[in-house]
């Protein structure tokens, strides 16, 4: 899929095949959609985003209402509280479908933050090596030396938690994949022949980056995307659960699963349906990041 | 070689200056400082006193060069947490818990990991294949706080066999002198995250070498196949188990915080948290240093062992 700068050309030969036009996406596609993992995880993730994106239809309570009488209560017992009530009386179906809204949030946030700082210093540092590439190194040597999450708690016990914060400090800590990985693409990519076609008509240095080497680039950033959302969630539960992470009363399965351990013994419900629901959601991007990964390799061949 | 590592290690000191100032400019950005009073209000002279003594009413950057130029000299201050140790002690005592963790988690996790993975990928395909793939799927999918959570409830409530957590209480010996009951959940939690990485890098590995061209080659001229599995397959799968798992070691021994929380080990986890919240600067400074040298120096390690096992990798192109 080098991008072809001339379409004229290729309007003009007229050339009408009666084969449907098969390109590396839809090749793609193809394979993930024939995938059954890939589509089992597709399913998953689409359900907690429904949840996430509708949880004010579907959730029967507010996050935040809680009934004093529904103290800890079983679940299947109250049809009102399918799932039965928190330790202060809140109804856990809905904690769980808001909870769905903090993770999905944090996962997608994060990586947003992740890769745009990532992706263009990785551009950068990749597209004109030397000094420029020098430079950035050296800063990915001074971040790799601290420790994901453990930088992650240290400036979230300085800055303080809360949503906004957590987003901001896990992003500000995973952006080295991206920078890494875009780098590795552009130092290979920026030596190949459409490149250098590019460069010889005259296209400017940014067209070259973003129109030509970008869309090239695009396939193994997709799938670092796919690993780095359940990674983000997975960090926002840990940091939750160390009460640190996102503030009450906003829910958290982090949060569910940390409280959970001092009523566990008898009030098992509160434990075990956020671990499920951190469980799914990891392994539904999970198989989605298997599947595209797969999808998108060339080098598999087609069935 | 020589000069190769020069090279890095000047650099990883370079690294260490930055990382130092970095922490030095983040922790005194803040608001709050380690002696703020709580209700009780100081009189203005023990508090100057105190800032006195603690060095904290001199200007910022002579603090910084202070404590660097002593931390040089292997001292790292007095944690204000803790006044009556010395921040190297205090860490030394609290790492070796969390070392003991960590070493049984790296020995558990590496051990099991390699032997399930090498198992899996020998019978592609069987039921053992199947079940290895599940295990390493749980155990990516499952923070190793919600693990320990459930060991809790189904071995020291359920079952009643284990302890719930604590630390080399006594009677608690599983084998006496060698092997505390209480080591048992922990580790467990601990390893299975690293134990599904292992396993399925493992697995991935050796099925990558076993379809390559020298196996058949080996194959053909009639090798036997213990001697195909172990000179060929798995001195070329170790290649690249070497560099994406060795960096895993340095994280498993300066131990994890939740499992530490959850089993009440006490251990260095717990400082990571309360130093920052206290404001205590000098045990920041310390824990993240050597954090950043672990790091560090596992990565030129990682380097050098994947030059050793692979002949074909020259160091910076300076090797001949």
């Amino acid at each position: 899929m080098a991008a072809t700068p001339i379409p004229d050309a290729a309007a003009s030969t007229e050339i009408n095949l009666s084969r449907r036009q098969r390109t590396l996406w839809s090749d793609a596609l193809r394979r993930f959609f024939h995938n059954r993992l890939a589509m089992f995880g597709l399913a998953l993730v689409l359900f907690f985003l429904i949840l996430a994106i509708f949880a004010d239809f579907l959730a029967p309570y507010r996050y935040d209402q809680a009934d004093f009488t529904k103290v800890l209560q079983f679940p299947f017992v109250d049809p009102q509280y399918p799932l039965g009530g928190d330790e202060v009386g809140r109804d856990f179906l809905s904690r769980l479908i808001y909870g769905a809204r903090t993770s999905l949030t944090v996962g997608l946030a994060v990586q947003l933050i992740a890769f745009s700082i990532g992706v263009p210093l990785g551009a950068f540092a990749g597209y004109r090596g030397g000094a420029v590439d020098f430079v950035v190194m050296r800063i990915v040597d001074i971040m790799t030396a601290f420790p994901g999450l453990l930088f992650a708690i240290f400036l979230i016990t300085l800055w303080g938690g809360g949503l906004e914060k957590v987003i901001l400090v896990l992003g500000l800590t995973s952006w080295i994949g991206a920078l890494r990985l875009t780098r590795a693409q552009f130092l290979s990519l920026r030596e190949k022949e459409f490149v250098g076609a590019a460069r010889a008509i005259g296209a400017t240095e940014r067209r070259t980056i973003f129109r030509h080497i970008l869309p090239n680039a695009l396939t193994p950033l997709l799938v670092a995307v796919s690993f780095g959302i359940p990674a983000a969630i997975f960090a926002e539960a840990s940091l939750s659960f160390l009460g640190i992470g996102v503030n009450d009363p906003l829910p958290s399965w982090g949060k569910m699963v940390g409280v959970s351990g001092a009523y566990i013994r008898v009030y098992w419900h509160v434990g075990l349906f956020p671990t499920l629901l951190i469980a799914l959601t990891m392994l539904g991007f999970s198989f989605v990041g298997d599947g595209l990964r797969d999808a998108l390799d060339p080098k598999l061949t087609i069935k | 070689m020589a000069r190769y590592l020069v090279g890095r290690l000047l650099s990883l000191v370079f690294v260490l200056f930055v990382v130092s100032l970095i922490t030095f400019t983040l922790m005194r950005s803040v608001p709050g400082g380690p002696f703020d009073e709580g209700k009780q209000r100081l009189p203005d002279a023990a508090k100057a006193n105190i800032l006195r003594k603690y060095g904290l009413d001199q200007p910022i950057h002579v603090q910084y060069v202070k404590y660097m130029w002593s931390a040089l000299h292997l001292d790292f201050g007095i944690p204000y947490q803790v006044p009556t140790e010395t921040v190297t002690s205090l860490i030394a005592k609290t790492w070796f818990i969390t070392f003991q963790v960590g070493m049984m988690t790296v020995t558990l996790a590496f051990g099991t990991g390699i032997l399930l993975g090498a198992i899996a990928a020998y019978r592609r395909g069987s039921w053992i294949d199947t079940g290895v793939t599940f295990l390493s799927m749980l155990g990516t999918t499952l923070p190793n706080f919600v693990v320990a959570l459930w060991l809790i409830l189904g071995f020291a409530y359920g079952l009643k066999i284990l302890p719930s957590g604590g630390w080399n209480e006594p009677n608690d010996w599983l084998i006496p002198g060698v092997f505390s009951k209480n080591w048992v959940l922990p580790v467990l939690a601990y390893a299975l995250l690293p134990m599904a990485v292992v396993a399925r890098y493992t697995r991935a590995s050796i099925v990558d070498a076993l379809q390559s061209d020298y196996v058949r080659t080996a194959r053909a001229k009639g090798l036997r196949d213990r001697s195909i599995l172990t000179r060929h397959v798995l001195k070329n799968a170790a290649i690249p188990m070497v560099t994406a798992l060795g960096p895993i070691i340095p994280d498993l021994i300066t131990g994890s915080i939740f499992i530490e929380a959850v089993f009440r080990i006490p251990g260095l986890g717990k400082y990571f948290v309360t130093s920052t919240f206290n404001r205590d600067y000098p045990m920041i400074m310390a824990l993240i240093l050597l954090i950043a040298l672990l790091w560090g120096v596992t990565y030129i390690i990682t380097d050098l062992a994947y030059v050793a096992l692979d002949p074909r990798v020259r160091l910076g192109g300076t090797m001949k």
